[in-house]
């Protein structure tokens, strides 16, 4: 079976799982508390923003690689786990805001989660458009990993410089949904989520990947 | 190690030399800076908005925009006069010649931040002689984390086609920690309140500082070598 | 002194692929000047990038003794700041090539005076016209009395009279401790000053061997056979 065929199946069957994962967050889950319905776009919303960071954590790791062992597959895969992370950060950066009206009354916060995943979609962009501003092939994937590893290495600065700034600057209550006791059933819906969203990374950056070398061998740039 | 520095200083004391020969990379960032104040002061509203709270944000972006504009003469000089594959074939290290262009840069943006300081004072009426000591400090620690991750990513964009701009964009997201704590010491300082309560954006300065001037060094031969 | 083993190299991926180096080797001894024809896209710069360390080459080794400090370099940039003096400019090269500082100074006057720039030392270099200013590079190129020299088409924009200066400059410089490595795709210069001669077409070298008592004629004649008259390989 080939890599694309492969990637196709494993992202339908996230696809699916994920149908699943809704029906039993909407309709198996119990209601929070305090936060009622809208709540429920957590179990979409903190998983995606996991795999934005699984992508970006890959992206940094196969730079490195590349640059130590200059593996043209761990480029490519840094490349299509850049696009996937850019997707889901988007995804992310989205549904933060569709949660956060009904919650709090405002579209946007500068809570952790959110900044982090805006710095992400950031990183991933700027990734991306140095990719496609440099033509040579050899060239492009050694700039690529010095970026992805600058990025990688970027993040926990940008989670301390956050953390440094809401101790001082402390937002209005807000109710953080990632309360370390959260009763049986919702930790089940989170952690299932979970597994789906790597499932649909796995999925989406298998697909990408041999488009990349279907692009490739025809001789054409990929981004 | 001696070497490296030596030659380091080689690079850097012929780039400075050719900045002063020529000069309008100098002149316009120094330009620049003035305006970015001058403008700033009619973007605000005085009446609603004590400058003091202002004031630090105010400094730190007029600086870190001066700093991007020096940014990209860097390696885009060593093209422009054919130099860097002579500079490659010569037996000078790729780090001596990242420290080199570090170095030179540092002493640019070192120059405008000398101007653009005491023009902020004056244009603002800021009280900074008290704190004048800590404030260059902070500039100081600041200012070599944009530019050790600034100096490495020039050398990326020089073959591009929109160099400056997409410099530019990928340097923005690492300015951000540098930023974010010059601006709150910045406030703390001119504000009177005691250093200790800085001290923990100190040290995320000086954890950039130390962490990206490494890595950059470590980085750096790959975006030259082939 | 200078040796090259297997070096394999190609650029870009899938159809857009070029080989540039395919399984070269040879080496050379002091006193031996290499003279290597071959239509462009041949890859003779891609050799001779790979003989001074600048590209890594995806299989095989080039060594050169004494590494990039022995080594002279001319080709189509002229390392020269425009902004700086001609003087200038030769005491930043010699200091990178750790040319002592007692000596700097006399190494670049002596240089300029040999290549006949003497009274322009003080003259910044993007005021000289292009003929001194390829004299001032090839200045650079020789300030810190390199051992191995590589040049990669050295002739290209000389008029007759610079060129004819420029091969007895050769002639001097050349034997006595030196490896002289030219890469050209005019077969009609520099042949007299080769001792060993080359044909690379497409990465490789069909043809390699001392020149002997072989005239221009006779080389122009094998390269041509060898190699195909004007077509270019990229």
């Amino acid at each position: 079976m080939s890599l694309a065929q492969t990637g196709r199946r494993i992202t339908l069957l996230g696809l699916v799982l994920l149908a699943g994962v809704y029906v039993r967050a909407l309709a198996f889950t119990p209601l929070e508390r305090f936060q009622g319905p809208a709540q429920k776009i957590f179990y979409l919303h903190v998983p995606a923003a996991w795999s934005a960071m699984l992508a970006m954590g890959l992206v940094g790791l196969c730079s490195i690689l590349y640059l130590i062992v200059k593996d043209a597959r761990f480029d490519r895969f840094a490349a299509a786990s850049a696009e996937v992370g850019t997707t889901f950060s988007l995804v992310m950066l989205t549904t933060g805001p569709i949660w956060a009206k009904p919650i709090w009354g405002t579209w946007w916060t500068w809570d952790a989660r959110l900044t982090l995943t805006l710095f992400l979609f950031f990183l991933f962009i700027g990734y991306l458009l140095l990719r496609g501003a440099v033509v040579e092939p050899g060239l492009r994937a050694r700039y690529s990993a010095v970026l992805g590893i600058c990025g990688l290495v970027l993040l926990p600065f940008i989670h301390l410089s956050v953390y440094l700034f809401r101790t001082l600057h402390p937002q209005p209550i807000v109710l953080k949904p990632s309360a370390p006791s959260l009763p049986g059933s919702m930790l089940v819906t989170l952690l299932v989520s979970f597994a789906v969203f790597t499932l649909l990374y796995v999925g989406f950056v298998t697909q990408r990947y041999a488009l990349g070398l279907l692009r490739e061998a025809q001789g054409k740039e990929h981004a | 190690m001696t070497d490296l520095l030596r030659q380091a200083w080689t690079v850097a004391r012929k780039d400075l030399l050719l900045e002063f020969r020529t000069r309008t990379a100098l002149v316009s960032a120094l330009v620049f800076t003035a305006l970015v104040l001058t403008v700033f002061n009619f973007g605000r509203d005085p009446t609603a908005v004590a400058t003091i709270d202002l004031a630090p944000t105010i400094l730190w972006v007029t600086f870190t925009f001066a700093a991007m504009l020096a940014l990209n003469r860097a390696f885009q000089l060593e093209l422009e006069n054919q130099a860097l594959e002579g500079l490659l074939v010569s037996p000078l290290s790729r780090t001596s010649l990242y420290w080199g262009k570090l170095l030179a840069n540092l002493v640019f943006v070192a120059l405008v931040e000398a101007v653009g300081l005491p023009l902020f004072v004056l244009f603002f009426d800021v009280p900074v002689g008290r704190v004048l000591l800590p404030l260059v400090g902070v500039i100081a620690l600041a200012t070599i984390g944009f530019v050790a991750v600034g100096t490495l990513f020039s050398a990326l964009v020089i073959r591009t086609r929109f160099a400056e701009l997409l410099l530019v964009v990928l340097l923005l997201p690492f300015l951000v920690p540098p930023l974010i704590g010059a601006v709150q010491v910045t406030a703390r300082l001119l504000g009177g309140r005691p250093l200790s309560e800085a001290a923990g954006w100190f040290r995320l300065l000086a954890a950039y500082d130390i962490g990206f001037v490494a890595l950059a060094t470590l980085l750096f031969p790959f975006t030259v070598d082939e | 002194m200078l040796s090259a083993e297997g070096l394999r190299h190609a650029f870009g991926t899938g159809g857009g692929r070029v080989v540039a180096l395919d399984n070269v080797s040879f080496s050379l001894e002091a006193g031996q000047t290499l003279a290597i024809f071959g239509p462009n896209g041949a890859g003779k710069t891609t050799l001779l990038k790979v003989l001074a360390g600048l590209i890594r080459p995806d299989a095989g080794r080039a060594t050169v003794a004494g590494g990039r400090g022995a080594i002279g370099w001319i080709g189509h940039q002229s390392h020269l700041y425009g902004h700086l003096t001609v003087r200038e400019n030769l005491l930043f090269w010699a200091a990178l090539y750790a040319v002592p500082a007692t000596i700097r100074a006399t190494r670049a006057d002596a240089t300029l005076r040999q290549l006949g720039i003497a009274d322009r030392a003080e003259q910044a270099v993007w005021s000289l016209s292009r003929g001194l200013a390829q004299r001032a590079a090839i200045a650079k190129a020789l300030i810190h009395d390199p051992p191995v020299l590589l040049l990669d088409e050295p002739f290209t924009g000389l008029d007759l009279a610079a060129a004819a200066e420029f091969r007895a400059l050769l002639a001097r410089l050349q034997g006595a401790g030196r490896v002289v490595v030219l890469a050209t795709h005019d077969v009609g210069e520099g042949v007299e000053l080769a001792t060993d001669v080359a044909f690379q077409r497409r990465g490789r070298f069909v043809h390699f061997a001392p020149r002997g008592a072989r005239g221009p004629a006779q080389i122009a004649d094998e390269y041509r056979r060898a190699v195909g008259e004007g077509e270019a390989d990229d």
